[in-house]
């Protein structure tokens, strides 16, 4: 299997709209000598209504992806796109705004604010825009997540599954075009990971939400409907509908090649 | 462990940046006023020795005798020879001296209140005189003589040859400048004028013709002072008094400490407050940063730390901490020092100038103090680092300490408070200066009592000011309360100490608007005069002015008032002389028995209800009154009159009084205008008195005026001073929002993420700062208000006219300043948070 070369022109989408894509994206830390490319055109598109993975060893550039694509940082050369918004043609206040209107987040840790109950902090970003949430999605989300009785209590009150899961409920109660999650279950122990994990699969079939998980984990990896592979700031493979299995032995096969490099 | 200490310092210089910066103005405030207050004794010390240099003797008249046969000598020329002819003298210097009031160009007094010191100028062997080293010209030698100094000559508006106005205790005299002289006078220094005069003219200013008022002697060397002192004394006679020049400056350097010293006391109290505001922000840095160290400590315990150790890194690292501030505060200090002194005298204090002394015990004290302070406030938080376990460096991230409870904290926060509201209730049922101690003790244990109850008053009060900033701001003032919220401890200490400054502004504000309120009331309501005529100097005016006065055209009446001091069997009183039957056209006497017409003669006086019932007299009664000459007389009592305070609480006429008085002198005249005439009456009253810089001319306004005005001078001062304390109180507000923002880092990067912009961001910063500072001012202003309040009462027998009034419009100005306050310590801390990189605080890169 080739590398860049197929993937430098998008395929045509095989199902559903575009939610974000990047086309020739290319993220540079430092100038002349200590110059990296953690992004080296890197062109991708995450469709509507799909659960994407994105992997790879750690330097890889796939945090770098996702922050780009979500408007975190800054894009050395390339496009990146959510819906129809050019990202790179932003200030902050315009990529601020998008972040809260159209993007949805899930982190590894410090997802929630302590002083806030487990409702508020989900509303958070739409009491942010100053909107009112829509109570039967609200309630839709609640009741997915299994929150129902847990809306009063304060971050310190929920355990670390229970925690990640409002956080969840945030990320998707403004109906965002797209939810970034950064490694979301690793603090979790493996139930509850995988019990997050379900969630997030739940609500990309159930809610029709569009998700992009960057892992290292194979198992959470098989829980999406693709999963890219990232290796020195290029995608170097992907896989549709994959098992734990198949992406564990991908990961080795990158790894043997890395060695013999 | 020092170097651990050493090593914690180093790392969090930025942390501990404002809490050095709120040690430092505290001890550079306590050096400052040290390094003031030696300078300024310094500088009188300095004066005082050189106007001393060659006085070995000194000689004055001694007290007014007792026994006439000793009132016949005098200083006189005999007595200098008698002197000068004893073995060991070098020469004698007999000086007149007095208080002239020399004009200037508005034909007001020369040096304010101090006045101006008179001498005479005594030519030498060499024609000058060695204790007046002349500038300019020559020496006066003729009665149209004068000699000035060159400030004194400045402020007159006069040059060489030119004409000097200057009164004693009657009209205007003309001299002419002759000579411009050089004083090491400490008074002269501090702002009070100076004029010489030849002797001749000098004794017919200030005393008698070939009398002087004070001998100065020097001796030959090698002659022992002592020994010559009391040769000189054997040969005066008793009244008279010889004090060696050693003795002299003693007392006077007594006097001195004595003046440096209640300076010094008085600022320190202020430093003093600035100092334990301090604490606070000192008490919250080191609880946030061993909050934040915890699992660092715990590691330290884990690999064999004793909690002793711990301890004392932490307490070191507050010493060493305190040692760097105070030292950088004690060079502030010494600025502030020289700072003080324009600003002292700017509000009438005059003080010599002199150069800095800076004493090693002012070095030590100030640094001492720093020390002590910042290690005392850092104990308790160095508990807290005792208390980590050492499997709390093994434990998650995300454990943050469960909030420990308030139960005990507020317990005793409410009994304290109870305690100093309860005091401060039974200080409203004294009458007098009697409860000031309780008042004392109730306030400091309210204060105390609010500062533990804080955290739980916090609650409420940031809740209220929340719901404001949530309607207005929405969700940034919803994340800001919950933030004020989160740690009450935190925010109590650090609203506490603005709240000290504020309780303090507040009280001392009701305080003196009310007393303003009390005494514009006062004036003198019962002058029905237009103007109250009197000196400027002590010795009162001349009975000629009076006269001159009512033949004025415009004047209705012109009634002069004399007092005396006299003694009665127990105690000493003092006596109005006045013609009793003009009195009613300028003054209201309310009479409560008798007729005030009867008081007439030198058999006939009226007493004031108040001096009535405390000697127990009645209409009819006899009062036994000594005069000061050593005569008696035994007057009878025909009315008496309700207590004022124009009026002695005797009134007699001046047949009985003036035959003591060796001068007689008015103090004042009181004056009532022709109908519609009163307008213009005080500049005529002046025109006609010659411009004499002696008379001061005010109407019912200025009186009021003058009395609200130095009240209003103290006032300001008193903000000035406590200005301080509020200045480090907002160095705590950043302290802390720069602490919190530090702390939250992670979570501002999150807020970031998911859509809060950078304006939001700034915004929850700074409502968090308002919120805290009101919270700090609302408790502060009413805390103050009550003090005020329920201090006020111990007025009401000396000051009946003293009326609580709450001042609103200041208060508002308080409470908007606290605004401002909280706007202004977001500024760098809000700023920070804004430009926190979103990737690095969510600790992604």
């Amino acid at each position: 299997m080739s590398h860049t070369a197929a993937y430098a022109v998008p395929r045509s989408p095989a199902g559903g709209a575009v939610a974000a894509r990047a086309t020739g994206l290319s993220k540079v830390y430092g100038q002349g000598e200590t110059r990296v490319a953690a992004l080296d055109s890197v062109s991708v598109e995450f469709r509507r209504a799909e659960f994407t993975a994105i992997m790879g060893p750690s330097g890889s550039g796939k945090s770098t992806l996702m922050h780009c694509m979500a408007g975190l940082d800054s894009i050395s050369s390339g496009s990146a796109r959510i819906g129809d918004v050019e990202l790179g043609s932003l200030g902050d206040r315009q990529l601020t705004r998008l972040r809260r209107d159209r993007v949805g987040f899930v982190f590894q840790a410090f997802n929630l604010l302590p002083t806030l109950s487990a409702l508020e902090n989900i509303t958070l970003p739409l009491d942010i825009a100053g909107r009112q949430a829509d109570p039967e999605w609200l309630q839709r989300i609640v009741t997915t997540l299994g929150l129902s009785g847990r809306l009063a209590h304060r971050p310190s009150q929920l355990s670390g599954g229970q925690q990640q899961r409002v956080a969840v409920a945030r990320a998707l109660t403004a109906k965002p075009e797209i939810v970034f999650a950064d490694e979301p279950t690793g603090n979790l122990d493996s139930r509850s990971g995988a019990e997050l994990l379900g969630f997030l699969r739940e609500s990309v079939q159930a809610l029709r939400q569009t998700i992009v998980m960057v892992t290292h984990d194979p198992v959470a990896a098989s829980y999406a409907d693709r999963v890219v592979f990232l290796a020195d700031g290029r995608i170097v493979d992907e896989i549709h509908a994959p098992t734990a299995d198949a992406v564990l032995d991908r990961m080795k096969a990158f790894d043997a090649k890395g060695r013999t490099n | 462990m020092f170097r651990t200490a050493l090593r914690n310092l180093l790392a969090h210089k930025t942390r501990l940046m404002m809490t050095a910066l709120a040690v430092l103005l505290g001890t550079a405030f306590v050096s400052g006023t040290l390094v003031f207050s030696d300078s300024v004794g310094g500088a009188y010390r300095d004066r005082l020795s050189k106007s001393l240099d060659d006085v070995a003797v000194s000689v004055t008249t001694g007290g007014p005798s007792t026994d006439p046969k000793e009132q016949a000598t005098a200083l006189d020329d005999a007595m200098v020879k008698r002197i000068a002819a004893l073995p060991g003298v070098a020469s004698v210097r007999p000086s007149v001296s007095g208080m002239p009031m020399i004009a200037d160009r508005h034909g007001d007094p020369v040096g304010g209140d101090w006045g101006s010191d008179g001498d005479n100028y005594v030519p030498g062997k060499d024609g000058k005189d060695s204790r007046y080293p002349l500038v300019k010209g020559r020496g006066p030698a003729a009665e149209g003589e004068i000699a000035l100094d060159a400030k004194t000559a400045a402020k007159a508006g006069v040059t060489l040859g030119g004409t000097v106005r200057l009164a004693v205790d009657g009209p205007v005299i003309d001299k002419k400048l002759v000579g411009i002289v050089k004083t090491d006078n400490p008074r002269v220094s501090a702002g009070a004028g100076l004029a010489l005069f030849d002797t001749a003219t000098a004794q017919k200013l200030f005393g008698k013709p070939g009398e002087f008022t004070e001998l100065a002697v020097s001796a030959t060397p090698g002659t022992d002072q002592t020994a010559l002192t009391a040769k000189v004394r054997a040969t005066l006679p008793k009244t008279f008094e010889a004090r060696s020049g050693q003795e002299l400056a003693a007392t006077q350097a007594k006097m001195i400490d004595e003046q440096t010293s209640s300076i010094r006391k008085t600022l320190l109290i202020f430093a003093g407050i600035s100092l334990f505001v301090g604490v606070f922000i000192i008490a919250n840095t080191f609880t946030m940063l061993i909050a934040q160290r915890t699992r660092e400590i715990a590691l330290l315990r884990a690999v064999g730390a004793s909690r002793r150790q711990v301890v004392r890194s932490v307490l070191i690292e507050a010493g060493l901490l305190g040692l760097i501030a105070s030292a950088l505060g004690f060079v502030l200090g010494i600025g502030v020092a020289t700072g003080l002194h324009p600003v002292l005298n700017g509000t009438g204090a005059s003080l010599p100038d002199g150069p800095l002394v800076i004493t090693p015990s002012a070095v030590l004290s100030a640094l001492g103090v720093g020390v002590v302070v910042t290690v005392l406030a850092a104990w308790l938080p160095s508990r807290k680092a005792a208390r980590i376990a050492p499997v709390e460096a093994l434990a998650s991230v995300e454990a943050a300490p469960a909030p420990r409870s308030l139960v005990l904290r507020n317990s005793l926060g409410a009994a304290l408070t109870a305690l100093g509201v309860g005091v401060m209730l039974y200080v409203t049922r004294f009458k007098d200066s009697g409860g000031i101690n309780y008042a004392m003790a109730g306030s400091a244990l309210t204060l105390a009592g609010l500062i533990v109850l804080a955290p739980l008053l916090s609650r409420p009060l940031v809740r209220l000011f929340g719901r404001l900033a949530i309607r207005l701001h929405g969700v940034s003032g919803k994340l800001a309360r919950e933030n004020a919220l989160r740690n009450p401890r935190r925010t109590a200490a650090t609203a506490s100490a603005l709240m000290i400054g504020l309780t303090l502004i507040t009280g001392l504000t009701v305080g003196a608007v009310s007393a303003d309120r009390g005494m514009s009331t006062m004036g003198a309501p019962d002058m029905t005069a237009d103007y109250k005529v009197s000196s400027t100097s002590y010795l009162g005016l001349s009975p000629e002015i009076a006269r001159t006065l009512a033949g004025q055209p415009g004047v209705a009446a012109a009634v002069p008032l004399r007092s005396a001091g006299f003694q009665t069997d127990t105690s000493p009183g003092s006596v109005t002389a006045t013609d009793v039957r003009a009195l009613g056209k300028v003054l209201d006497v309310t009479v409560t028995g008798g007729s005030l017409a009867d008081v007439r003669g030198t058999t006939a006086v009226a007493v004031s209800d108040k001096f009535a019932k405390e000697h127990r007299l009645t209409v009819g009664s006899t009062l036994p009154m000594a005069f000061y000459d050593g005569k008696k007389a035994t007057p009878r009592v025909v009315a008496v009159y309700k207590d004022t305070d124009i009026l002695s609480s005797v009134l007699a006429a001046p047949a009985l009084v003036d035959p003591h008085q060796e001068k007689v002198r008015d103090s004042q005249v009181l004056v009532k205008a022709a109908p519609g005439k009163a307008g213009d009456l005080a500049e005529k009253i002046k025109e006609t008195l010659g411009k004499n810089p002696l008379i001061k001319v005010q109407s019912q306004d200025d009186l009021r005026r003058h009395e609200a005005g130095s009240i209003d001078d103290i006032l300001y001062l008193m903000y000035g001073l406590l200005g301080m304390a509020v200045v480090i109180a907002v160095v705590g507000v950043v302290n802390t929002l720069a602490m919190s923002v530090f702390e939250r880092t992670r979570e501002i990067g999150m807020l970031r993420a998911i859509g809060l912009d950078r304006r939001e961001v700034k915004r929850m910063v700074r409502l968090e700062s308002v919120m805290i500072a009101m919270f700090g001012a609302v408790l502060g202003v009413g805390a103050g208000v009550f003090l005020a309040w329920s201090t006020g009462h111990l007025l009401r027998s000396s000051f009946p006219q003293y009326e609580m009034v709450v001042p609103w419009g200041r208060i508002a100005v308080f409470l908007l300043l606290a605004l401002a306050v909280g706007v202004l310590a977001a500024v760098w801390p809000a700023r920070r948070a804004a430009k926190l990189d979103t990737l690095e605080a969510i600790g992604a890169q």
